[in-house]
């Protein structure tokens, strides 16, 4: 099975920190994304997250190796949620073990990092307002051709 | 044949105009062979089992052309220069049909694009019409005038307003999407010729799409499996881009093929599965 899989339900923690555990591991750090109120002035009522599966578990597995081979972890686990999100569900998990702490953390954090940016999953927002948007879709095919367009923004563009 | 609406609508007839003087092609358009014949054959041939009967247009000194006097002729009426007098001259034959009116140089027409024009047709409007996949502008000769755009048209040749393509824009015409691209392009010049054939050598091929977020609600499906000359995805956004109307620059989205990330320029083959990936935002 690989270590990036989609889950259609909540996510329960307990068997993935579990799946983990190792003796020669004397660091786990883990990570989770919950669903907020509140994005970019506007608050939000509920999410909807959408995902391209097969493409997306192989390059999920690839960031996945990608940490493994940069910070040395041996045990690492990322499950992310599609379909619909209630607030404060569990958007994303990602579980770290290694022999120290340092590398689970930074394993960690580099794999949301690029999970964020790579992976091929869409977020729906329906907003308190009735209104609702694709995240990093709606703004730049209406803001497309504005020159001083924001770049601050962008970085939910799959372009690395 | 249709059943748009509870009016009866009128018997559709057919008419390939093969009146131009084809300057630019240097020789008759009409004549030009296209995969073993003429493109007035070709399109005679389309139409043929699409409406009551076909008919040619001609200008009187090209009644006795071997080639265009094998075909129920409608000559041109007066003086009047251009497409627009052949499509009066038909609608004065019978101004009681609705003309589906026809270039004998669209290379690269087929009878899927005649068959969906003909079953979306809306008598009730003056015309049914493609939308130009290059300026969104109605395509007067690959049109159907019902019999209301008789007298307009007589009107506006009166004031000397001979471009069918305003009067398909001033008058109140049904305007579709292409279902292909290409099939409304005409050929003027032999390099354009040369390019349609190009085009025309090259099969179609399968090729099943599936969309996601932003791109699937604006396709208003999870996914299609399409015909299609395009050979690489750049190609196939173009030819969707149009049809969906997606907001989504290429720029902004990124391709996959048979689920791995490839290039816009990465050779489509038969079968292949693309996805086009719009911005993510996971986490």
């Amino acid at each position: 099975m690989s270590r990036f899989r989609f889950s259609h339900t909540a996510i329960d923690i307990a068997p993935l920190r579990e799946e983990l555990m190792h003796p020669s591991c004397g660091g786990f750090a883990s990570f989770e994304g919950w669903v907020r109120d509140l994005n970019e002035g506007q608050e939000v009522r509920r999410l909807e997250y959408e995902a391209f599966e097969q493409l997306g578990i192989t390059e999920g597995e690839k960031i996945i190796a990608e940490a493994c081979e940069r910070f040395g972890v041996s045990h690492v686990l990322c499950v992310h949620r599609v379909g619909d999100l209630a607030l404060k569900e569990i958007a994303v998990w990602v579980g770290a073990a290694a022999p120290h702490r340092d590398e689970a953390f930074r394993a960690c954090r580099y794999i949301i990092d690029e999970v964020k940016h790579r992976v091929p999953i869409w977020k729906k927002e329906h907003y308190v307002s009735g209104d609702s948007g694709w995240v990093n879709c709606e703004r730049c095919a209406t803001h497309a051709q504005e020159p001083e367009h924001d770049a601050t923004h962008a970085h939910g563009h799959a372009h690395r | 044949m249709t059943a748009t609406g509870v009016a009866a609508s009128a018997p559709l007839r057919a008419l390939v105009l093969a009146g131009g003087r084809s300057t630019r092609m240097g020789r008759d358009k009409a004549a030009i062979d296209h995969a073993g014949s003429t493109q007035l054959e070709r399109a005679v041939a389309l139409l043929q089992p699409l409406a009551e009967s076909v008919h040619v247009s001609v200008r009187a000194e090209q009644r006795a052309d071997p080639l265009r006097s094998r075909f129920p002729q409608i000559v041109d009426a007066g003086n009047i220069e251009g497409p627009a007098a052949g499509i009066r001259a038909a609608q004065r034959h019978d101004p009681r049909a609705a003309w589906l009116v026809v270039a004998c140089d669209l290379p690269l027409l087929d009878e899927r694009t005649l068959q969906h024009l003909i079953s979306r047709r809306d008598p009730s409007k003056s015309a049914t019409a493609y939308r130009s996949r290059h300026d969104g502008l109605p395509e007067p000769l690959c049109a159907i005038y019902e019999p209301a755009a008789g007298e307009r048209l007589e009107t506006s040749l009166h004031a000397g307003r001979t471009c069918p393509r305003k009067f398909l824009l001033n008058s109140d015409t049904l305007l579709l999407d292409p279902l292909s691209p290409e099939a409304l392009d005409n050929v003027n010049t032999p390099d354009e010729l040369a390019a349609a054939r190009d085009r025309a050598a090259l099969a179609p091929q399968e090729i099943r799409v599936q969309y996601f977020a932003l791109l699937r609600e604006q396709a208003g499906r999870r996914d299609e499996t399409l015909l299609t000359r395009a050979r690489t995805p750049a190609e196939l956004f173009g030819e969707l881009a149009t049809r969906h109307r997606f907001t989504l620059k290429p720029d902004m989205l990124k391709v996959a093929v048979n689920s791995e990330f490839r290039d816009w320029s990465h050779p489509l083959k038969n079968g292949d599965a693309v996805v086009f990936i719009p911005p993510v935002a996971g986490g």
